[in-house]
């Protein structure tokens, strides 16, 4: 094989983002979006007030531990919750359209043709008893009731080359269980694309994956985005997947929204100390290995009773230096840093820009 | 904590011309003598398919390594390379089909349930799941003893004395001791987990992917936890993960497998800065590193692992390889070792220098490519895709 050409040098670019797009309007438009779950056990407030938007081609990760809100904000976003117990409050605009109030059937035009998802785990979305390509198929013809069988057929044989399944007329007929992990998740990214959808939702869609295989579906979604132009929101709790593929992160805890910025933004210059937390506790592959990881102390709080104030006190390292404050009083997202980074911390940001550089620029991936 | 540290290293670091040796023909007659030697362990699973009668799988296929005492080293890879059943197998709860483990100077490969209990009390596992591996009617307190309880120990003390010295050891209150596990968070369970398999002072603990399960903020105080306890009681670990940041904190030497067999060993800086094998050195580029924004450059592999029910003849890699010759195809390259010896890679083609210094640069991708869209070159040959913006 010839591999004589000169290795490409120096660093590569970030995805181009052509920058005139930047005044576009966001086709999806969060606004104080809350949601509540009426347990036996009393209220969960897995969403407290947390507000965002994507442009079409550009993509959001959203990072958070277990039970930050994370997950429920984009489940919100694709209406998929039992109305009985659920109550959401606030905007979710998609396209222009004001999708909190919507009924039902409205909703569900929507899901699947403008905005799609991809889950987790690809073995139990999908149907054990269907094959694959059935199954993307009819995901194409319940929104193009026009389309004939064969059509459909077609259309679903594409989507699967289109996503790198090789042999993808063959692979059609096969049933999920003959996909490896690898390849499932490709077929959910098929499903999830067939309908050309403009929002994009991937909900962890790499953690059940072997790495070299979750480098695979991150190329792919970003060469899919190049072509089809839509915007993707990235659920994650890997810091690495988010620094691949994201151009804005949204820091998730207890719910709430404490930190939102460029990805540049919040991983080089973190202003929350959740994030720092995060941060310091990531095993690096640089730097000193014998070096102690900084963990974040205790545990992620229960939503249905949070902490009062800043959510993140019991843990913060810094919750005292501003009196009760942080006891007493929730803090807002407010300015901090660059143009449109904002972080929800009552530590000042001397204090912060002090704090950052001597206790957490040097330990983890912080480095 | 560093000089003892230092003092308990340094037998390790004497021996070090035969750490990264562990072809089987090696036998260091040095003072340092191994705490596990494992050679050409194997294990394969019969499977039963209606078509085409049966087959075997050889989830692991002729293993040769040593664990010091005192020494931590990390098995990683995909799924599916055999690290996990490689780890059963040590703490004979998976039978072996081939080769040896001897523990201590004594061959437990075969060794019966009561030949086994002494051992027991030396070998410890912590496992992957703590909802999983923990007892639900039992109380914390009785989890913890229960290791101490069946091999007949009465410890100094009383057993409730020892087991509160456990879990304040794991960083648990002692006064939980009559909780139940559904009380735990998950990394709380861990803990619960660790100090179970502390109860009988082991020497060496397997740990199958004890962080893997747990939030990020979690993992952290569990991995500094465990890397406490390996310093302070001198423990050996053998540690699976396929978390390779996971695995440079915690490992003094590493293991890659793929398919069931080692494709290289070393030190822990040779692995990290220096890997020989293609298949480390992609592990490695896979990973998403936070410290660079955007695609960096990486070694794409394409297409999934093969299934060990009929791995590829010669070198296991090769189908996923570009470096693969003719000679791949024919002939399965020896775990030797390189570079005087202190790390040994399975492989025809051995790389040099960093990772994406090497002649492998060439095999890097550059950005967002283009991947079935058209304006790629596509998958070659060898199975990695060059891809250029």
């Amino acid at each position: 094989m010839d591999r004589s050409d000169p290795a490409p040098s120096g660093e590569p670019d970030r995805p181009s983002v052509p920058e005139q797009r930047s005044g576009e309007d966001p086709y999806l438009r969060v606004n104080d979006l809350r949601v509540r779950f009426d347990t036996s056990d009393g209220v969960v407030r897995a969403v407290d007030g947390v507000s965002f938007s994507v442009q079409r081609g550009r993509t959001l990760g959203i990072v958070g531990e277990s039970g930050s809100g994370k997950s429920v904000t984009s489940l919100a976003v694709l209406g998929l919750h039992e109305e009985k117990r659920t109550t959401i409050t606030g905007e979710i605009s998609v396209g222009g359209r004001q999708l909190v109030g919507l009924p039902e059937e409205e909703v569900r035009r929507l899901r699947g043709r403008d905005m799609a998802m991809i889950f987790q785990d690809p073995l139990s979305a999908l149907h054990p008893y269907f094959t694959v390509g059935r199954q993307i198929a009819e995901a194409y013809r319940v929104h193009h009731p026009k389309a004939g069988k064969r059509a459909a057929r077609q259309r679903a044989v594409d989507m699967l080359g289109r996503v790198g399944i090789p042999q993808p007329a063959r692979r059609f007929d096969q049933y999920p269980h003959e996909f490896s992990g690898g390849m499932r998740q490709r077929a959910m990214i098929a499903m999830a694309l067939v309908n050309d959808p403009d929002l994009l939702i991937a909900d962890e869609p790499t953690t059940a994956l072997d790495v070299t295989v979750q480098a695979q579906i991150l190329d792919l979604l970003a060469d899919l985005q190049a072509e089809f132009h839509s915007a993707i929101i990235m659920i994650t709790h890997d810091l690495g997947v988010v620094s691949q593929i994201a151009d804005e992160v949204l820091v998730m805890y207890g719910g709430r929204a404490v930190e939102h910025g460029s990805v540049e933004q919040v991983l080089r210059r973190p202003q929350h100390p959740y994030t720092w937390g995060l941060l310091s506790s990531v095993p690096s592959l640089h730097g000193d290995a014998d070096a102690d990881l900084v963990p974040i102390a205790g545990n992620p709080p229960s939503l249905i009773n949070l902490p009062s104030g800043c959510a993140f006190h019991p843990r913060c390292r810094y919750a005292d230096r501003n009196g009760d404050r942080s006891r007493t009083e929730v803090p807002q997202l407010r300015p901090a840093g660059g143009p449109g980074h904002l972080v929800a911390c009552h530590l000042s940001a001397d204090d912060r820009t002090r704090l950052y550089a001597e206790d957490i620029a040097h330990v983890g991936v912080a480095r | 904590m560093s000089a003892r540290n230092a003092a308990q290293r340094s037998p390790a670091v004497a021996n070090e011309g035969q750490a990264g040796m562990s072809a089987s023909s090696a036998a260091p007659a040095v003072a340092g003598e191994p705490l596990l030697r494992v050679r050409g362990l194997s294990k394969h699973f019969p499977v039963r398919d209606g078509l085409r009668g049966g087959g075997l799988v050889r989830a692991v296929d002729g293993l040769d390594f040593d664990v010091r005492p005192g020494e931590t080293l990390g098995l990683v890879g995909e799924s599916g390379c055999g690290k996990t059943t490689t780890g059963r197998m040590l703490v004979r709860l998976l039978e072996p089909t081939a080769g040896t483990i001897e523990f201590a100077g004594r061959d437990i490969t075969h060794a019966g349930r009561r030949e086994l209990r002494p051992l027991r009390q030396d070998l410890q596992i912590i496992f992957q799941d703590p909802y999983a591996s923990l007892n639900p009617r039992h109380t914390v307190g009785r989890i913890v003893a229960m290791p101490l309880q069946v091999n007949g120990i009465n410890p100094p003390g009383g057993v409730k004395a020892r087991v509160r010295e456990l879990l304040e050891l794991v960083g648990l209150n002692p006064e939980h001791y009559n909780r139940y596990p559904h009380e735990f968070s998950g990394g709380q369970r861990q803990r619960i987990g660790i100090a179970r398999a502390l109860a009988l002072r082991p020497k060496l603990i397997v740990a199958d992917e004890p962080v893997s399960a747990l939030d990020v903020s979690i993992q952290a105080q569990v991995v500094n936890l465990l890397r406490d306890l390996q310093r302070d009681l001198g423990l050996a670990f053998v540690f699976i993960a396929h978390d390779l940041a996971v695995v440079r904190h915690f490992c003094q030497r590493v293991a890659v497998m793929y398919l069931g067999r080692i494709v290289e060993i070393g030190d822990r800086v040779d692995i990290y800065e220096r890997p020989q094998h293609p298949y480390t050195r992609a592990l490695l580029s896979a990973i998403p590193d936070v410290t660079k924004l955007g695609p960096a450059g990486r070694i794409r592999l394409t297409g999934d692992v093969p299934t060990p029910l009929n791995p590829p003849s010669g070198c296991r890699f090769r189908t996923r390889c570009w470096k693969a010759q003719d000679i791949c195809a024919t002939e399965e390259p020896a775990l030797v070792p390189r570079d005087g010896g202190r790390q040994a890679t399975a492989c025809h083609f051995p790389e040099s220098g960093p990772v994406g210094a090497g002649p492998d640069a060439h095999a890097v991708a550059t950005g967002p490519g283009a991947r079935g869209v058209g304006t790629g070159p596509g998958a070659t040959a060898a199975g990695v895709e060059e891809v250029s913006k």
